[in-house]
């Protein structure tokens, strides 16, 4: 029987291994030395709030690994070896495997900042960080975190809610305007503020100082300012995790280098997931990292078809993705560049509230929609993608928006003062709100058509 | 580079005004608490109406002051901070504590009632101002059930101030408890008629539909009549047809009163129900269980009223004590209360009650309800699952990418509220297009 091995139970790793199972009866085997079992890593911030135990965020009981005779073992891998086909772990013992996938994720990012190694010191990615803070905060009253990214903002609310006054310092203007549109990006910082935290931006760290006790006591910044605080959260992002792959002739360059296939440079050696660069196909295109839960999941599900023979080429759909910052739900379909493209325009509606907006990017002459970003408002996703795939114009989706709103039932609607606002933006163009409710059965013969 | 230049409208920024506020409310709770062991003597007898106020009514205003600065101490959202932190609301030595107290105030309730006659006196001076009669136990129950219900409404309406369906859901069942199942029934004692709960109906309250109480309102006149009508037509045609279109919910967690103290008094408890598969396997055998006696019960003992005694006598009765004693007090009662803070606050709901069974049967098989997933957003955080007060593993369907149609949905709506992805909506849309199982 062929044995299939995959170092790594996060999303990609474990999603390939359910996926391979529902096809084949190969052997199946996961290692990490991370945890036991799979959990959701996306709700390790829940964890710390109090909101689940660890045992809620398991997606699956832990029964199901044995009755889907998926092999769970519990360790460090130390060694691949590709020309012997051994995967090594720390305690002795190695593992044969006929087909093997690297799904080993990332780390977070240190720039080499004088410091950054003291205790107190960390990012937030596993659950062995998780476990640090619970330590490190013993000794917080005052936070820094440097990197306005998303796990940042969720390091920021964790701590926000043990009652830690918690600065937030960003190279940016406003919080992630390296991918937001600029009144996005103003929507929630605002939010950021009002919340109680501290937001220093368009700043640079320059130095984490210890104290007397060996432990973080200070940072200095590019602007002369010193911050005293007793923990620096790191989240100025994360990079593949290769230390384990860089030892072997799996070619890697900031990734696990793999084709669209996830296969490596060896033959039955795949990777998945945030640890793997994607090698651009064509010229003047760059390589690609997918750091998500959703690609990672993705990833998974086409490497899977691959492996049990079935060659399946990654394909992108529609890109999506979605975070809550604090209380503000956050949804993006198709692209949304944060600095306005040529060819393109936007329409940007909010509600005076500050707490629901709207900024949807089209194409100038078309008028077909690139993109949606939408904050307060849930969206419904199978409607954006079709309108996307089917280039519809903003003027068409405005007068049916109705039917791509996910929000709650009873919640108000703000279809109209869209509506209205795009009107007077463009005089003479008269819309009117046509498809108010979604509608199944007419989605269903409209997507099948 | 240019600094930031932006500035909410409000900061909410640690306030120890509020905490002082909070500490306060809770001290008048304590002393309410204390008011009531003090009226556990016959020291009531002397001024019913004064312990009271230094019960009820101190336990009352301590907890709507505890409460109110919520709304002052962080912008409105999901806040279910600490949870699982707090000795009460995860199972430990406080909630334990908790469980036990209810569990035992069910026990004197039901058995030892003698030991709650100067409790009872407490309510004297309102039975006598609504119903025009001294109060019994059954008035003191109901007086703590319907305070609770508003008191933790209130409390449910504040925590969840940015979610309109939640609030609606609130209202409507602090609108049940206190028009339906307490006003109302007082007003009819007043006025002589029998006292008669509208929102409830058979087989949830099972001796509605059994002879005797048909009998007795028949004969009571006009109004009585019209009660037993009433219960056929909302056991019988009313509640297919609106679970057709709203699923379970219209009756589960926006009328019905077990629900109602579910949705409110328990709502801090509801993280605590099991998702195990196992949990569910053990939960269809037994709410079908009681479904299956409960409709045996009635059809013996209108057997036996039929043919007069003479066939079934002892056995229908026997039938119906049973039930009585097994499912209506000690099930519905004092495990489905009791065990608020150790098995979650739908106990009842999810195990034993026979109309939620058949709600279920109907939400199951024909009706318009779903939740929707939306797409291929969710991550698999686990807070709907947490959550689901009726354990359901909503997350296993949502990372599947399907709808959840399950026969034990309430219909809370919690789910959806605390899903940090927006990936779940309740919604009432065609019947036979459910499962999400054509779109992908």
């Amino acid at each position: 029987m062929e044995h299939l091995v995959i170092i790594g139970n996060g999303i990609a790793g474990i999603t390939t291994a359910r996926n391979v199972r529902k096809m084949s009866d190969m052997k199946i085997t996961v290692i990490s030395a991370e945890t036991e079992y799979f959990f959701s890593r996306t709700a390790l911030m829940y964890i710390f709030m109090g909101h689940m135990k660890f045992e809620h965020t398991k997606p699956y009981e832990d029964w199901f690994w044995k009755k889907n005779k998926i092999n769970l073992v519990y360790g460090k891998v130390v060694n691949v070896n590709t020309d012997s086909n051994l995967v090594c772990l720390q305690d002795g013992q190695c593992i044969t495997y006929d087909k093997l996938v690297v799904a080993t994720g990332s780390v977070s990012n240190k720039f080499g900042w004088p410091g950054q190694d003291l205790p107190g010191v960390q990012g937030l990615y596993s659950y062995q960080d998780l476990e640090l803070l619970e330590e490190n905060v013993k000794y917080t009253n005052h936070a820094v975190i440097i990197g306005g990214g998303l796990i940042g903002i969720e390091l920021a609310e964790m701590l926000h809610t043990r009652g830690i006054i918690v600065t937030f310092v960003i190279r940016e203007n406003l919080y992630w305007d390296n991918i937001l549109p600029q009144e996005d990006a103003a929507l929630v910082s605002r939010h950021i503020l009002e919340h109680g935290i501290g937001l220093k931006s368009a700043t640079n760290l320059k130095e984490i100082l210890a104290g007397n006790n060996g432990r973080v006591c200070a940072i200095t910044t590019d602007k002369g300012e010193k911050i005293e605080c007793q923990f620096v959260g790191l989240t100025p992002g994360v990079s593949p995790n290769i230390s384990l792959i860089k030892k072997t002739k799996i070619e890697t360059n900031r990734g696990v280098l793999v084709n669209e296939y996830f296969e490596t440079n060896i033959p039955n050696v795949y990777a998945a997931g945030d640890c793997v660069e994607i090698k651009a196909t064509e010229e003047g295109e760059r390589n690609r990292f997918e750091q998500l839960w959703y690609t990672g999941k993705m990833h998974g599900e086409v490497l899977a078809k691959t492996i049990c023979g079935k060659r399946t080429k990654y394909e992108r759909g529609i890109w999506f993705n979605s975070a809550k910052f604090l209380d503000l739900e956050y949804q993006t379909y198709g692209f949304v560049s944060n600095v306005k493209r040529e060819g393109e325009n936007n329409f940007y509606w909010v509600h005076n509230s500050g707490k629901h907006s709207i900024n949807m990017v089209f194409k100038t002459d078309t008028r077909e929609l690139v993109g949606i970003n939408v904050f307060g408002i849930r969206m419904r996703q199978a409607v954006f993608e079709n309108w996307i795939r089917e280039k519809r114009t903003i003027e068409y989706i405005l007068e049916n928006l109705g039917e791509a709103n996910f929000d709650p039932e009873f919640f108000k609607k703000y279809e109209e003062e869209i509506i209205a606002k795009f009107n007077e933006e463009n005089p003479g163009s008269g819309l009117k709100l046509k498809t108010k409710k979604f509608n199944i059965k007419k989605f269903i013969t409209k997507i099948s058509v | 580079m240019k600094q930031l230049q932006i500035h909410p409208a409000k900061v909410y920024t640690h306030n120890p005004s509020l905490d002082v506020i909070k500490k306060i409310g809770l001290s008048f709770v304590g002393i309410g608490v204390l008011g009531f062991l003090v009226s556990l003597t016959n020291i009531t007898k002397s001024n019913p109406f004064l312990f009271f106020l230094l019960s009820f009514g101190l336990v009352t205003l301590g907890a709507l002051i505890f409460f109110l600065p919520q709304i002052k101490e962080s912008p409105s959202g999901v806040k279910n901070n600490n949870i699982f932190f707090n000795s009460f609301t995860s199972r430990q030595a406080g909630g334990w504590t908790l469980g036990i107290i209810i569990t035992g105030f069910y026990v004197l309730l039901y058995w030892f009632p003698e030991t709650l006659t100067n409790w009872v006196r407490l309510v004297d001076p309102l039975s006598y101002w609504l119903r025009n009669k001294a109060a019994d136990r059954w008035f003191l129950y109901g007086s703590f059930y319907t305070l609770a219900v508003l008191v933790m409404g209130t409390r449910m309406l504040i925590k969840k101030r940015h979610n309109k369906y939640q609030i609606l859901r609130t209202l409507s069942v602090m609108f049940f408890q206190l028009g339906f199942a307490f006003l109302i029934p007082a007003l009819l004692l007043r006025l002589n008629q029998p006292e008669h709960y509208f929102t409830y109906f058979w087989p949830l309250k099972y001796d509605y539909l059994f002879p005797y109480t048909v009998d007795s309102l028949i004969k009571s006149g006009g109004l009585g009549y019209f009660m037993v009508f009433w219960g056929i037509i909302m056991s019988f045609i009313a509640t297919p047809v609106l679970s057709y279109f709203f699923g379970k919910r219209w009756y589960c967690s926006w009328v019905c009163g077990c629900g109602g103290l579910a949705e409110t008094a328990g709502d801090p408890f509801r993280q605590l129900s099991d998702k195990s598969l196992k949990a569910w396997k053990i939960e269809r055998w037994m709410i079908y269980s009681v479904l299956v006696f409960i409709v045996v019960t009635t059809v013996l003992v209108w057997l036996n009223f039929i043919y007069h005694g003479s066939l079934l006598g002892s056995l229908s009765s026997g039938f119906s004590k049973t039930y009585g004693f097994l499912i209506g007090a000690v099930f519905s009662g004092v495990i489905g209360v009791g065990f608020y803070p150790i098995m979650g606050n739908r106990v009842w709901c999810r195990f034993g009650c026979p109309m939620a069974a058949i709600l279920g049967i109907l939400q199951k098989k024909k009706s318009k309800f779903r939740i929707t997933t939306n797409g291929s957003q969710c991550i698999s955080c686990g807070n709907c699952s947490t959550y689901c007060e009726m354990g359901i593993d909503v997350r296993s369907y949502a990372q599947r990418q399907e709808n959840i149609v399950r026969a034990s949905c309430v219909g809370c709506g919690i789910c959806a509220e605390v899903c940090p992805r927006g990936v779940l909506k309740l919604e009432n849309d065609s019947a036979d297009i459910r499962f999400n199982r054509n779109i992908s």
